[in-house]
């Protein structure tokens, strides 16, 4: 199949240019037409098949689930725009080879262009509507690139920038659109869906998918109020804009229209909003156009004003009117792109393009001159010239429009009106430029431009002639084969002659001759009385200062609803969870479940008052740091207390090592915090926290009710059944820790070695702030490590050690465990700490506290991945008794291994933790500033 | 023998995490080649579990020999081996990144990674409600502690906010566990399933408001409206390929929402069934918009990205709440692609700060970048796909997401998708624009260079762009065969539960 290769071969040569960038210029274009020129002729060779009336189809699935495929048709219309695209687009590589500055980058150039070239192919081809819209904004974006080829200026920034947003927006709608109608149809296939005409007609969303539709083609086809872009887009080189602004992009709404035109079109909708939409951009364009200085302003104008013509042409819904359309879109692209190129050429010769400096070019540039006087009169609709013919059938189907009832003649002739404003304003492009007057304060010589360049020109020149004389011969076939895919009788009965007689169109073609003759020389009264309140305002800026608004708004917006500050965020939290948790709770038929509640007992009640006196005391004094920590440690223990009354030693004898390790924590953090606590929370704030907390721990009280007072049906009974026979261990807790969900201990154990690190991360470039006073603003003692306490300490350590361990070691049968021993450990090395100062208890006791970490978790991964090797699942334990003499029987599991590597992980991570807090809290230590307790490293190296 | 590679994603990274911690050299070159190894060998145990997973095949992998529900299960479905498989390659590209330096800047940063793999790769093989959550703590802290990584004021009050936020929800996710603990009596996620079809009227209450609290916990690690404060800031201070590995972590949230609301609370179970649905819906939708508008007038570049992060968090969430089995098939396409394209972001952004000086990732004009073709072409490439402009990976992302919305929804998420996609394209041309062409003429001669570790990358990432739309057709079947096995939970509560023996069989 060929068909790919016409979308193929320009994709794989806008590579060509990048891998011939050592090239000199003239090579670069030539290699990089090379690929574009085949495809020309596959189309042609393909175009032979289409014009005897087949349509070639190619089709790839791509993303089944969302009907997207890659899938290509290729009929009439797609023949015609893709000859369009491929020929303009070779004239524009030639013209471009002598446009572009030997300090512009030409890969860079043709690259994009040739990326633009497939995706404006892959438009017309596409016979599927996603891939059709992947193509779409390829476009977009390809133009982006082009428009701000010259990325140092301003202007163009701006104007690419503006384009992108405009015709982007319009692509979404256009997505938007294309998806509505997929739903509609069932298909994103073009096939079915233009089958399917009847149904989306039917359809109650058909408005909204022709409105989306709409403003995805008026926005890239520049038409009204979405044209503002298109004159921004001008800052693009001149080969750009010739070639999308003018001949290909801005068509390709208009080829969408065509495209759809046989399901979307016939309605009322289609009909009023199309064709007004094209008149009010038609004028306005016309108008703009006769009010420039800058000729690619007039010109971009001019095509605002011609694509008008063209939407409007689609909306009429007689007979001819499409194929008007049709005709006049390939019309306009060679007029349009020729005087684009002439225009370039002036710019490029004489290194200005403001009318105002330019006049009597003739003498100069004599060949351009020629050339751009019969594409402005082509333009202008001159007789003998392509323009005239479809300009003529434009103002005979203005004439059939019966819809407005009485004031239907008001069509006709406005549509004379439009006409003459293009005499007018291709007058003065013309003879201003080329015959009257002369050059004033140029900033080159004007001369001629090299043949090459005008090689173009000259081409499509022959081409408007041979179409304006022998139009049946030259276009009609190729205008047949378009037709019979959009309106299949369009053309029976039409006979695409020059000369149809002495009719009213033919007078009202005479009659905008005249006007527009007479316009052009009224010129002056119009730049003088209109020109300033029409040009006032730059669309760039206009779009440019919305934008910054926007973004202030935004950024108010979200000031409003971030207000950076933690405790917002936490009552954001809190509320969401109060929120969610009442959600269920309301759904309950009581709160009070089946199983009776217990007596209550006078020491729980005093626990649990003591324990809400803590609770509250603790907040109460929050400002004096030490009596809260002292009301903290008052809740701790009676939740201690609590697990011991409810049966779980193992809990309690946790909360009591973990109590004093933590209340050291604090001690050493807070010493940190500023002095004096300010009050800065307002009254109705607190009020409003404590709601919420009273409120979130309703609702938690609740909860836990609930759950209590159901009847319990858990896997729990398999582990207190278990736990011997399958485990070895008569300390359920235990056994479940290192056993039933040992994976979750080696987890936990991890998840304390990264706090570790992260500690030590957090603290290790940290300098603080180290006070030298109390709040009260009595100093420190100097005295820091009392004799007494160090002595005893000292003592005490190898018999706190023995206890530790001997929790750890019973830990598989009785209360006790390696997580219990580590803490057990810890504290009494805290201890050593506390009593004889960091410095002096690193020197002895060189412990690298990363390794012990590391040491720990190793030995528990190993004990969890040794019964891989015996061909057991991993954490697999095992256990067994032996006969020692002298002990007796002993019980002997791999669970005590684990064990011991959380006994190491706890001591390591919790010596990590306070050691370098401890390290921050000691002033006065230059000596130790740069350095880091993670080892005993620095302290071996001080020893020495 | 095959079964114990599904406990190698993690046993993997722990053991190399702590050899790492042992590996105390003044040199970083061992600990990279330590490294490298460690994450080697996990790309191919995460092929190789891929491949396992290609019949449909589910395995099990019962810690300790326990038979489910009394012991920890992991279960290695179609899923959990794509998930595994993102999160390997995520990772090899942030240990690539790293390598050129940025691990040196600061203590441990190649065992706090293995341990973030680990803890990764865990939340996304765990059978077990309770084991998630050991597993969230992993992530999170180990998380924490590489966002501290190279230090700095900035990163230390964002991380601050982070951890927080983070530790706070994680005691309501033991809350939330403890509650369906009390009330079905199980913690295997399975198990769990199976419980929740008869639960008395009473029973009913409870587990609804433990699995709502959950819901919010997974949303605020998916970091979803109004719980969505911690991203921003803490995403754009992350060193660079501390970034890249985060831009995993917001879709373990959407893991885990897919994952508990198709098994647990899916169609099977009757009355308690979809109620997450609506809030998943609206807070996607919303954190869409408010995404789109931190895109829109954010400062910065790396802000801006992080902003993008929410879109995309939100697109999939919103998409998760449709609850139709297609949006759930499009949420997993979506996921690689955002994933790799948003970290390929951040490494650009920081090649980007590096080399304009004092500018940094600030938008405004500033000196020319060292490598601006380079670079250029990069942010261009994951901008548009992180956009959705054809022809990247986003474009067919995005829409696929979009054409499963019906009715009502569609009329939303097209709206609000759409339109952040507008804002996002005007944003996203003026920060380019800026960035690179409003630049004076002499580039500064102060910034590393991308070179090919950090480059690399960078690339290998935002290739992510050109690759997904080239394999488009077997991904999608790929996400297509994912939720056919996810709409039956049936096979996984057999493969599980079943009477199949003991020992990890596979259970067809």
């Amino acid at each position: 199949m060929l068909l790919p290769l016409i979308i193929l071969l320009p994709l794989i040569g806008s590579l060509v240019p990048v891998l011939a960038r050592r090239a000199r210029r003239t090579p670069i274009a030539l290699l990089t037409a090379l690929l574009p020129g085949a495809a020309l002729a596959i189309t042609i060779w393909l175009g032979i098949q289409v014009l005897k009336g087949d349509i070639l189809h190619f089709a790839l699935p791509w993303v089944p689930q969302m009907g997207l495929a890659l899938a290509f048709r290729f009929d009439g219309l797609s023949l015609l725009f893709t000859l369009l695209i491929l020929g303009i687009g070779l004239l524009v590589i030639v013209y471009a080879r002598y446009y572009l500055d030997p300090k512009d980058s030409m890969p860079k150039f043709y690259g994009f262009l040739m990326l633009f070239m497939t995706s404006m192919l892959g438009i017309v081809t596409s016979d599927n509507l996603m891939l059709l819209w992947f193509f779409w904004e390829l476009t977009s974006v390809s133009s982006f690139l082009l428009i701000s080829f010259w990325s140092w200026s301003s202007n163009a920034r701006k104007g690419a920038r503006m384009a992108f947003a405009v015709t982007g927006a319009g692509g979404l709608c256009l997505l938007a659109s294309l998806m509505l109608m997929g739903h509609i149809v069932g298909s994103f296939s073009l096939d079915t869906v233009l089958h399917s005409g009847e149904t989306l007609r039917q359809s109650p969303l058909y408005p909204l998918v022709l409105i989306l539709l709409l403003l995805g083609a008026f926005t890239k086809s520049a038409q009204f109020p979405f044209q503002f872009w298109l004159p921004h887009a001008m800052s693009a080189p001149t080969p750009v804009s010739a070639y999308l602004h003018s001949a290909t992009m801005v068509k390709a709404g208009i080829f969408l229209l065509i495209r759809l035109y046989p399901v979307m079109g016939d309605t009322n909708g289609w009909y009023y909003i199309i064709t007004l939409t094209g008149l009010i951009t038609m004028f306005y364009g016309a108008y703009m156009a006769m009010v420039q200085y800058d000729l690619k302003g007039l010109l971009a104008y001019s095509t605002i004003s011609h694509l008008g013509l063209i939407t409007m042409l689609l909306g009429l819904d007689t007979r001819l009117s499409t194929l008007a359309a049709v005709f006049h879109v390939v019309n306009h692209a060679i007029f349009k792109a020729s005087l684009f190129m002439a225009v370039g050429i002036v710019d490029h010769e004489c290194g200005t393009r403001d009318s105002r400096r330019l006049g009597g070019l003739r003498r100069y540039m004599p060949y351009t001159a020629a050339l751009a006087t019969v594409a402005g009169a082509s333009m202008a609709g001159v007789p003998l010239l392509n323009g005239f013919i479809s300009k003529e059938m434009f103002l005979t189907e203005t004439l059939q429009i019966q819809s407005l009832g009485g004031l239907s003649w008001l069509i006709p002739a406005l549509a004379t009106l439009g006409s003459a404003l293009s005499v007018a304003y291709s007058l003065r492009l013309v003879v201003d430029v080329f015959y009257r007057g002369e050059p004033r304060f140029l900033p080159k010589q004007p001369h001629e431009a090299p043949r090459p360049m005008r090689l173009p020109i000259e081409i499509l020149i022959i081409l408007c002639l041979a179409v304006g004389m022998f139009p049946s011969f030259t276009v009609g076939a190729l205008l047949n084969s378009a037709m019979s895919v959009v309106a299949t009788d369009a053309m029976s009965g039409q006979s695409l002659a020059v000369w149809h007689g002495i009719n009213l169109p033919l007078m009202m073609s005479a009659a905008a001759m005249l006007l527009g003759l007479i316009i052009y020389l009224m010129r002056n009264i119009l730049h003088s009385s209109f020109r300033r309140d029409f040009l006032k305002t730059d669309a760039k800026l206009v779009f440019e200062r919305a934008v910054q608004k926007s973004i202030a708004f935004g950024e108010r917006v979200l000031d409003r609803i971030d207000s950076r500050s933690l405790q917002q965020y936490m009552l954001v939290m809190m509320t969401l969870m109060l929120i969610m948790a009442v959600q269920g709770l309301v759904k309950m038929p009581g709160l009070m479940g089946p199983v009776a509640l217990q007596p209550i007992d006078p020491f729980v009640l005093a626990g649990a008052i003591a324990m809400c006196i803590g609770a509250i005391a603790t907040v109460n004094f929050q400002r004096y740091r030490l009596i809260a920590l002292i009301c903290l440690s008052i809740t701790e223990l009676m939740v201690a207390l609590a697990f011991l009354k409810f049966s779980s030693p193992d809990l309690a004898l946790t909360q009591l090592v973990v109590a004093p390790v933590t209340l050291i924590l604090m001690l050493l953090t807070l010493f940190f915090l500023p002095q004096q606590t300010p009050r800065v929370s307002s009254g109705i704030r607190i009020l409003r926290d404590l709601v919420l907390a009273a409120a979130v721990g309703t609702v938690i009280a609740s909860i836990n009710f609930a759950v209590l007072t159901d009847h319990y049906d858990s896997i729990g009974k398999f582990f207190t059944d278990n736990a011997v026979s399958g485990a070895g261990g008569h300390n359920v807790v235990n056994v479940i820790l290192v056993d039933f969900r040992g994976f979750d201990t080696l987890g936990e154990i991890t998840v304390l070695g990264i706090t570790a690190l992260g500690v030590l991360k957090l603290l290790n470039r940290m300098k603080l702030f180290v006070p030298t006073t109390s709040a009260e603003n009595r100093p420190w003692a100097p005295e820091y490590f009392p004799t007494i306490f160090g002595s005893v300490a000292q003592i005490v350590l190898p018999l706190a050690l023995m206890v530790a361990f001997y929790f750890f070691i019973r830990g598989h049968n009785l209360p006790g465990g390696g997580f219990i021993g580590g803490l057990v450990a810890a504290s009494a090395l805290i201890m050593m700490y506390t009593a004889r100062g960091v410095e002096w208890t690193m020197r002895r006791l060189r412990i690298d506290f990363q390794r012990l970490i590391a040491t720990g978790l190793l030995i528990a991964w190993l004990t969890s991945a040794a019964p891989l090797l015996f061909g057991h699942n991993f954490l697999t334990t095992w256990f067994d008794h032996f006969d020692i003499p002298l002990i007796g029987s002993l019980e002997i599991a791999s669970a005590l291994v684990f064990d011991l590597g959380v006994f190491l992980t706890v001591v390591g991570a919790t010596m990590m933790i306070l050691a370098n807090l401890g390290r921050l809290a000691t002033p006065y230590s230059p000596a130790r500033e740069h350095r880091q307790i993670d080892g005993a490293m620095s302290a071996k190296k001080e020893m020495r | 023998m095959m079964h114990h590679l599904v406990i190698a994603p993690i046993a993997l990274p722990m053991l190399f995490a702590c050899l790492l911690m042992l590996e105390r050299s003044v040199l970083p070159h061992r600990r990279r080649m330590l490294a490298l190894i460690g994450t080697t060998l996990q790309l191919v145990v995460a092929v190789t579990l891929l491949v396992m997973t290609r019949d449909g095949t589910i395995w099990t992998y019962q810690l300790g020999e326990w038979h489910p529900p009394f012991g920890i299960v992991l279960v290695l479905d179609r899923l959990a081996a794509y998930m595994v498989i993102i999160s390997t390659l995520l990772g090899a590209a942030a240990m690539l990144y790293a390598s050129n330096g940025q691990d040196a800047k600061g203590t441990n940063f190649h065992a706090l990674f293995q341990f973030q793999l680990m803890g990764i790769n865990g939340a996304f093989l765990t059978g077990d409600i309770f084991n998630l959550f050991v597993f969230f703590e992993i992530l999170l802290i180990a998380s924490y502690a590489l966002l501290l990584h190279s230090g700095g004021r900035k990163r230390t009050l964002a991380g601050m906010h982070y951890v927080i936020l983070n530790v706070a929800a994680s005691s309501f996710f033991l809350i939330a566990a403890g509650t369906l603990y009390g009330t079905l009596g199980t913690l295997n996620m399975a198990d769990l399933a199976v419980k929740v079809t008869h639960v008395t009227e009473r029973q009913q209450g409870l587990v609804e408001a433990a699995a709502l609290m959950l819901m919010a916990v997974f949303l605020l690690k998916t970091a979803i409206l109004p719980l969505h404060f911690w991203l921003p800031r803490a995403y754009a201070a992350a060193p660079g390929s501390v970034a890249v590995i985060f831009a995993i972590m917001t879709k373990v949230g959407v893991y885990s929402l897919l994952r508990v609301y198709t098994l647990i609370f899916g169609d099977q179970a009757g009355n308690i069934a979809h109620f997450a649905h609506q809030w998943l819906w609206c807070g996607g939708i919303a954190t869409i918009a408010v995404g789109a508008l931190g895109v829109f007038s954010s400062p910065d570049l790396r802000i801006q990205i992080s902003y993008l992060t929410l879109v995309s968090v939100g697109t999939m969430v919103a998409a998760l709440g449709m609850g139709s089995v297609d949006s759930y098939s499009a949420v997993l396409f979506y996921l690689p692609h955002t994933t790799f394209i948003t970290a390929g972001l951040y490494l650009v952004a920081e090649a980007i700060g590096r080399q304009r000086g004092r500018a940094g990732t600030r938008i405004v004009k500033s000196r020319r970048l060292r490598q601006p073709y380079l670079l250029g072409t990069l942010y261009f490439v994951g901008t548009l796909a992180i956009l959705g402009i054809p022809p990247f990976s986003g474009s067919i992302a995005k829409v696929m997401i979009l054409t499963t919305a019906h009715g009502y929804q569609a009329a939303w998420l097209w709206g609000v998708v759409l339109l952040s996609t507008l804002l996002g394209l005007v944003s996203m041309s003026r920060a380019g624009t800026t960035i690179f062409w409003r630049a004076g003429q002499d580039a500064s001669t102060r910034g590393a260079l991308l070179n090919w570790r950090t480059g690399g990358a960078a690339i290998a990432l935002l290739s992510v762009a050109l690759l997904i739309p080239l394999f488009a057709y077997p991904l999608s079947a790929f996400t297509h065969d994912i939720v056919a096995q996810l709409a039956a939970p049936g096979h996984y509560v057999e493969a599980v539960l079943g009477q199949a023996p003991s020992l990890g069989e596979a259970v067809q």
